[in-house]
């Protein structure tokens, strides 16, 4: 469905992505991995079109990202950040519905399908009035998908999603998301930095370091069959709850 | 919004079917009585006639004459020759009448005084030192002299007149003109430079110093018109012709500026005595006036910002969206900012003519700058985070615009419109200056009068429309910017 095909970027001196390989087959979901700096957003900002690679090759559903593409290719992604990119000028229904109404979608339609998406996301309804600054972290988060999953594109672009959520919240959410994920049957790119998160969500993680792969595989394999030093440091950073319980152990994760 | 666009305009373009003899007249009450006068002969003949008071200075008025955007106003020969015939060898009156007639211009025969300059002082220093010519003078080094700024840098002022009449005199102070007329009073100063029909003379009983060597050339009051005017007119205007003497003036002038009669009656009341004309003085009540001139000033301002919004719009979008033009863009509106006001209103009359068109055009050069900030600004500050949402929820470019970026940038973009509304207000002032009218109007008087209460007149309403202009777009703030930037700035 995705993939990068030796694939370079750098923004001046920095190089980003180094001769990157990757490949997301249809309705799997892919994460990738990496401290910050990796590489991991630029991935997912390169897919959009949002910015622009250096060399390589980027095909969406085999035909080559293009300029002339680019916008369907956009529509037929949903594209969720940390802080849910909400439009602070609009309800949370205004949000949700502004690609529909700009592409002539009349109001049962639009209701019909917010009616699906509130049920699908678990959202009280009485909050699609409310605006971006009147939400909590995770409703903002829960109405970013909304607003990502309303064209029911094919692909599902995810950065960082949960990375400002409280715990609890966070841990409802991966629940949330993972039976979204599988109900839909999506192509879904989700970038974290957390090693659990990861296992939590995918069929198979790329970790990524300094612009490259440094291995994919399912969590067992990078647990049990590290690739590289730095593999095994990045596994091995993770606290896992076997440590004695501190003030911050609740501080699931975390690089 | 085509009517209000049509409702505008019926505001500014005059509407009259009969032709109307549009009379103007100088910043200054004595050419302002002879405009008065003047309009009141036309009248006299059942011909409409309009008088532009204090519409500008020698050059806005001769080229408003030449443009036929005026009919007729006073002017001084001395003036005509000097200053705008300057190139041409002009010897006397009939080689004018040719050089005017050659513009499509005609002059009345004198009207009976002129205004120069001489030199004044009291008569008990008169007496003390035996002057009565300038040639006298020469022989009293010891008297002390302050002269206006203009009269002492002027080549055919001090500089020319002490070499014509061999004046010994070299600690000359210069001094501001109404200033001169106190250190006189107060014996400070010993003589001063004066115009001959000042009121002052009177006022102070002071006694001329005879030109005796004819030193300054003469500046012969008549009334200048263009020759397609009518028969009629024309020798109506002809009737002030030799009818105004020195003392007369002087007195109409003393009546104007020291016992502060309004110009209209001074002026009907010498027309009833001297020309036997019956004139009926209309006085507008402070209500009327200020209404007036809010509906004035209003159309220049309203005008202007319309205007202003329309090209600051795309300009400030340009700037935001292409890196490379925003120095340009914002360097351009930003010099515009630097021209002085009168500058650029004197720079566009040959375009655009007098009266409303070219204050409009000033006003709304100077209200670009603020708005196409307001727009740049709040466009820059749009984060990367949202402008990259709507780019990745694949919107067009108009799309995003509309949708999402001017709304985000509206709180930047009314504080830029309301800035540049009450500058305008401010700068609208000057319109006054050309005709334009509005509250510029009574300020414009009042300085020129020294009438504090009349430059309140103007002043007051003037801040009192800012402030409310203020109030208003506060409230619009309301309607404009989304409730949901309201929140989020509230939070």
């Amino acid at each position: 469905m995705l993939s990068l095909e030796d694939v370079c970027k750098s923004f001046g001196d920095q190089v980003v992505l180094r001769h990157l390989q990757l490949e997301v087959p249809r309705g799997t979901t892919r994460v990738l991995l990496g401290r910050s700096g990796c590489g991991k957003s630029t991935v997912l900002r390169l897919l959009l079109g949002l910015s622009d690679a250096d060399s390589g090759t980027i095909r969406f559903d085999g035909e080559r990202l293009s300029a002339d593409s680019v916008q369907a290719v956009r529509r037929r992604c949903g594209y969720v950040i940390q802080d849910g990119g909400l439009f602070p000028h609009l309800t949370a229904e205004g949000n949700v519905t502004l690609l529909a109404g700009q592409l002539g979608w009349d109001r049962t339609r639009c209701a019909a399908r917010l009616a699906e998406l509130l049920a699908l996301t678990d959202l009280d309804p009485g909050l699609m009035d409310h605006y971006p600054v009147e939400l909590s972290g995770g409703q903002r988060q829960r109405v970013a998908l909304m607003r990502a999953l309303m064209l029911d594109p094919d692909v599902l672009l995810l950065d960082e999603p949960l990375a400002a959520l409280d715990p609890i919240i966070r841990f409802e959410l991966q629940e949330d998301l993972r039976r979204i994920f599988r109900s839909l049957g999506k192509t879904v790119v989700l970038v974290t930095h957390d090693l659990a998160e990861a296992a939590f969500f995918a069929d198979s993680i790329v970790l990524m370091e300094a612009g490259s792969v440094a291995q994919e595989g399912r969590i067992d394999d990078l647990l049990q069959r590290p690739a590289s030093d730095f593999v095994t440091r990045f596994v091995g950073a993770q606290r896992g709850l076997a440590v004695p319980l501190g003030n911050d152990a609740a501080q699931d994760g975390g690089s | 919004m085509k009517r209000a666009i049509a409702f505008l305009l019926l505001l500014v373009l005059p509407v009259s079917a009969q032709p109307e003899v549009t009379v103007a007249s100088k910043k200054f009450t004595e050419n302002v009585l002879l405009g008065e006068l003047a309009t009141l002969l036309v009248q006299a003949t059942g011909t409409p006639a309009r008088h532009r008071a204090e519409l500008g200075g020698t050059r806005v008025l001769f080229s408003a004459l030449t443009s036929a955007a005026i009919d007729v106003y006073p002017e001084y020969t001395g003036t005509i020759t000097k200053e705008i015939l300057q190139s041409e060898d002009i010897p006397d009156h009939t080689a004018l009448r040719a050089a005017l007639a050659a513009r499509g211009l005609g002059l009345t025969a004198p009207l009976g005084f002129e205004n120069t300059y001489a030199l004044g002082l009291l008569r008990q220093t008169a007496a003390e030192h035996s002057l009565s010519t300038l040639s006298d003078l020469a022989r009293r080094p010891e008297l002390r002299l302050a002269f206006s700024n203009e009269f002492l840098d002027r080549e055919d002022g001090w500089p020319a007149l002490s070499a014509a009449y061999g004046l010994p005199h070299d600690d000359v102070r210069g001094l501001d003109h109404d200033l001169a007329y106190k250190g006189l009073t107060s014996h400070d100063i010993d003589i001063i430079d004066v115009y001959t029909t000042d009121a002052e003379i009177l006022q102070h009983d002071l006694l001329l110093l005879e030109d005796d060597l004819e030193f300054f050339p003469r500046y012969d009051a008549v009334l200048l018109y263009r020759l397609d005017l009518p028969a009629d007119v024309v020798s109506a205007l002809e009737r002030l012709a030799g009818r105004i003497d020195v003392a007369a003036m002087r007195e109409m002038n003393r009546r104007a500026r020291i016992e502060r009669v309004s110009e209209a009656q001074v002026a009907a009341d010498f027309a009833r005595e001297q020309l036997d004309l019956r004139a009926v003085v209309r006085t507008r009540s402070l209500l009327s006036r200020v209404g007036l001139r809010t509906r004035q000033h209003l159309t220049l301002v309203i005008l202007a910002m319309l205007a202003g919004c329309a090209l600051a719009l795309p300009l400030g979008v340009a700037a935001a969206r292409r890196p490379r033009l925003a120095p340009v863009i914002l360097g351009c509106v930003g010099v515009i900012q630097t021209i002085p006001a009168l500058a650029l209103l004197v720079f566009m009359i040959p375009f655009l003519g007098i009266y409303e068109p070219p204050a409009i055009a000033a006003l709304f050069l100077y209200s670009l700058l603020p708005m196409v900030r307001g727009i740049f600004t709040g466009l820059e500050q749009i984060g990367p985070a949202l402008s990259e949402s709507g780019l990745a929820l694949g919107l067009g470019s108009w799309q995003r615009l509309w949708r999402i970026e001017l709304p985000l940038a509206s709180p930047s973009i009314m504080a830029g419109i309301k800035t540049s509304s009450i500058l305008v207000i401010g700068f609208a002032t000057l319109g006054a200056l050309i005709g334009a009218g509005g509250y510029g109007q009574p300020i414009l008087t009042g300085i020129r009068l020294d009438d504090t209460s009349l430059v309140l007149e103007g002043a007051i309403p003037a801040a009192l429309l800012a402030l409310v202009v203020q109030y208003l777009f506060g409230m619009l703030e309301h309607i404009v910017v989304p409730r949901g930037l309201r929140l989020q700035r509230g939070a």
